[in-house]
């Protein structure tokens, strides 16, 4: 698979990257930090990963709607271009965090599909041996630290992480993800003012990625702040900011290096907010949808991140058969998933009281 | 031995696990240009520095979550409560995500943390900052909780705290600070899960922990002028538990009395009721008898904070009529 990663330190997950664009696939940073636009091959290797995220979602909606993924889910769609993009700007040592909406993250950094598809059936065989479900997969030696389920609980860790990573001079830095529901909680003014105050003495390398799908839950940005302009909160804690279009995976790209890059040569926080949109409902439970309206819905399935991204290869010359058969493959690689999810045994039973505590105290509590 | 108080005891295991372990840093509200608010830190930023001891905003939540995270990456962060009592703003991280990221990661992921901070009451400050913590963290898989009530124990389990895989709570008897007592010089720690005979007795088993201790300790010298011998067991953690001790001991009196300052319902003493009555119900020759704090928020009043707390005068009516004597 092609990648667009160029920086010094190289992405775990994916095959080595030449160190410099001339074999057409990964995408210097100077050709980045000029603006210049991807090639073809880098633009098509996007495509695979947001297709095959997409596909992953499809096929774990139709598992919860078989009653076979438990719990709570909530799917990514619509919001692939975020991940897909700063997840390119990931090097080996830097840490992701992010909230229950954690497939996508997960995959990108590279764990595999069936793993994560039998931790959503609850399978002993699951990223986490089925203890976590959907919204806490976990792979640390991909970078990837969850995966949490309480809004903005997350984001003082990540903060601390990040402090972590300069205080051992690591060279990492902690990527930060966030919805716009998470920015009203008290959580993440304690955690921001910390990082902020850490990051002036170059210890606290953490990009906040602020992903603005407009809705906390099935409540708008308008009707959660009056402060509507969610960059600006980050200003009170000294931390600057930009934004980008969450749904134009080029532009969230060349953002993501470059934030990526200014956070781990100062050591000071960052913030981007990506303007995105939520397509499927909050939680794969949600079918009612009366807080926002299906022209709306519609209106933004047209600037649907995927969708724009088959024009773009479309005017690169992208034959349609190239796409077709990358949305085969896909769908083979989740049928796949789901096969091996379906017929992975459930964990054993003794495992209930494993990983409470390293050693056996929770054994001999129950016992 | 040199005699040193359990705050210098405290101090002290901080300092040399610092000294020795670079990983540890030291994170709380005034911890160190102001000393600390109790004087446990005090000096400590001058020894290391405020890249190591970490002064912090009051913002509970955030700098404990912030300190769960440095643990995630491979640090070992002590936080100070001020007092237990602003906990409450920083349970989510305590109890969602500290107590439950190894979990629910597969065993991945850790939070090797220390939380340490004075707990329990007894100087009248009333309903807000008065609280006996114990059984509430107690409650939840994921955590270790200890609360010590001598100077020598207070290092050694500090020393296991910070070297513990796991979230410890470290529940400090706040009215001891100044109490003195003889600690051994280096390295030592105490494992978590042992209970400490304080006293060896044969009539009656009274168990306490943290600031109940020298009070029991003192009411088995009173008994002791009535011909009465009483044990004394120091719980000295409360998760994991040390049940063995306590059946061992109940085998040997049949009768027990739990000494506590926190509130009767859901507490340790009904924890430690409910395991003797299932492991030695046999070996009793009367109810065991919870001797706890008032059921009302805390009270300011001098009067009714000392009816709020178990007094000596009840701690012996209670081991008297567990003993069939007259009250």
């Amino acid at each position: 698979m092609a990648t667009t990663q160029s920086q010094g330190k190289r992405r775990r997950s994916a095959p080595a990257p030449a160190k410099n664009g001339s074999d057409g696939s990964p995408n210097s940073k100077a050709q980045k930090a000029q603006g210049t636009a991807l090639d073809a091959n880098a633009l098509v290797a996007l495509y695979e990963k947001m297709v095959g995220i997409r596909l992953f979602e499809d096929a774990a909606q139709r598992g919860f709607r078989q009653g076979k993924v438990g719990g709570y889910m909530h799917v990514y769609s619509g919001q692939e271009a975020v991940a897909t993009g700063f997840l390119d700007a990931y090097c080996e040592g830097d840490y992701v965090i992010t909230a229950y909406r954690d497939h996508a993250h997960v995959l990108l950094l590279g764990s595999d599909p069936k793993v994560v598809m039998a931790e959503l059936y609850g399978k002993g065989t699951g990223l986490v041996q089925g203890k976590g479900g959907s919204m806490h997969l976990f792979d640390v030696d991909r970078g990837f630290y969850g995966g949490y389920g309480i809004v903005g609980g997350h984001i003082p860790l990540g903060v601390g992480m990040a402090f972590g990573q300069a205080y051992r001079k690591t060279g990492g830095i902690t990527q930060l993800y966030l919805g716009d529901g998470a920015i009203h909680n008290g959580a993440f003014h304690e955690a921001a003012n910390l990082s902020g105050l850490w990051g002036r003495d170059g210890l606290n390398p953490c990009l906040f990625i602020l992903e603005n799908n407009q809705y906390g839950m099935g409540t708008s940005v308008e009707r959660a702040t009056a402060q509507t302009d969610l960059g600006k909160k980050f200003e009170s804690y000294a931390i600057e900011h930009t934004k980008v279009d969450g749904m134009d995976v080029e532009a969230v790209l060349k953002v993501a290096h470059d934030a990526a890059d200014r956070v781990r040569e100062t050591g000071k926080p960052f913030a981007v907010e990506a303007l995105t949109y939520r397509i499927m409902p909050h939680g794969a439970a949600d079918f009612l949808e009366k807080y926002r309206t299906k022209e709306e819905v519609k209106k933004w399935r047209e600037r649907d991140p995927i969708g724009l991204l088959e024009k773009r290869l479309e005017d690169e010359g992208i034959e349609e058969s190239r796409i077709t058969e990358i949305r085969a493959d896909a769908r083979a690689r989740m049928d796949e998933a789901v096969k091996f999810a379906e017929e992975s045994p459930a964990p054993d039973l003794a495992e209930l009281l494993t990983d409470v505590y390293a050693d056996d105290v929770a054994v001999r509590a129950a016992g | 031995m040199p005699v040193i108080t359990y705050r210098d005891a405290l101090r002290s295991a901080m300092a040399e696990e610092m000294e020795r372990d670079e990983r540890v840093v030291l994170l709380g509200e005034d911890i160190g240009v102001y000393g600390g608010t109790h004087l446990v830190t005090n000096g400590l930023i001058d020894q290391f520095g405020p890249r190591r001891v970490i002064d912090t905003p009051i913002a509970e939540n955030g700098f404990t979550g912030a300190a769960i995270g440095m643990a995630m990456a491979g640090m070992r962060p002590i936080v100070e409560m001020m007092t237990w009592n602003f906990s409450f703003q920083a349970a989510d991280q305590i109890i969602q995500n500290a107590a439950k990221l190894r979990y629910f990661s597969g065993g991945q992921v850790s939070a090797p943390i220390v939380i340490r901070g004075p707990n329990g009451g007894g100087v009248q400050l009333s309903a807000q900052h008065t609280h006996s913590l114990e059984g509430f963290y107690g409650h939840f898989p994921g955590l270790k909780v200890v609360s010590p009530s001598t100077p020598e124990d207070v290092k050694g389990m500090m020393l296991a705290a910070i070297r513990d895989p796991d979230p410890v709570i470290f529940l400090e008897a706040g009215a001891l600070y100044g109490a003195k007592g003889e600690v051994p010089d280096g390295d030592y720690t105490v494992e978590f899960g042992k209970a400490r005979v304080a006293r060896a007795g044969s009539d009656v088993t009274l168990i306490g922990y943290g600031r109940q201790v020298p009070v029991l300790l003192r009411i088995a010298e009173t008994l002791g002028d009535d011909n009465i011998d009483a044990e004394v067991i120091d719980l000295r953690s409360i998760r994991p538990f040390d049940g063995d001790m306590i059946v061992e001991s109940v085998r040997k009196t049949h009768r027990a009395v739990v000494v506590q300052e926190q509130w009767r319902w859901f507490s340790v003493a009904s924890e430690v009721a409910a395991i003797i009555q299932e492991r030695a119900f046999d070996e009793l020759d009367a109810p065991v008898v919870r001797v706890s704090g008032a059921e009302a928020p805390a009270p300011y009043a001098r009067n009714l904070e000392v009816a709020a707390f178990p007094s000596e005068k009840q701690i012996i009516d209670a081991t008297r009529r567990v003993l069939y004597l007259e009250v």
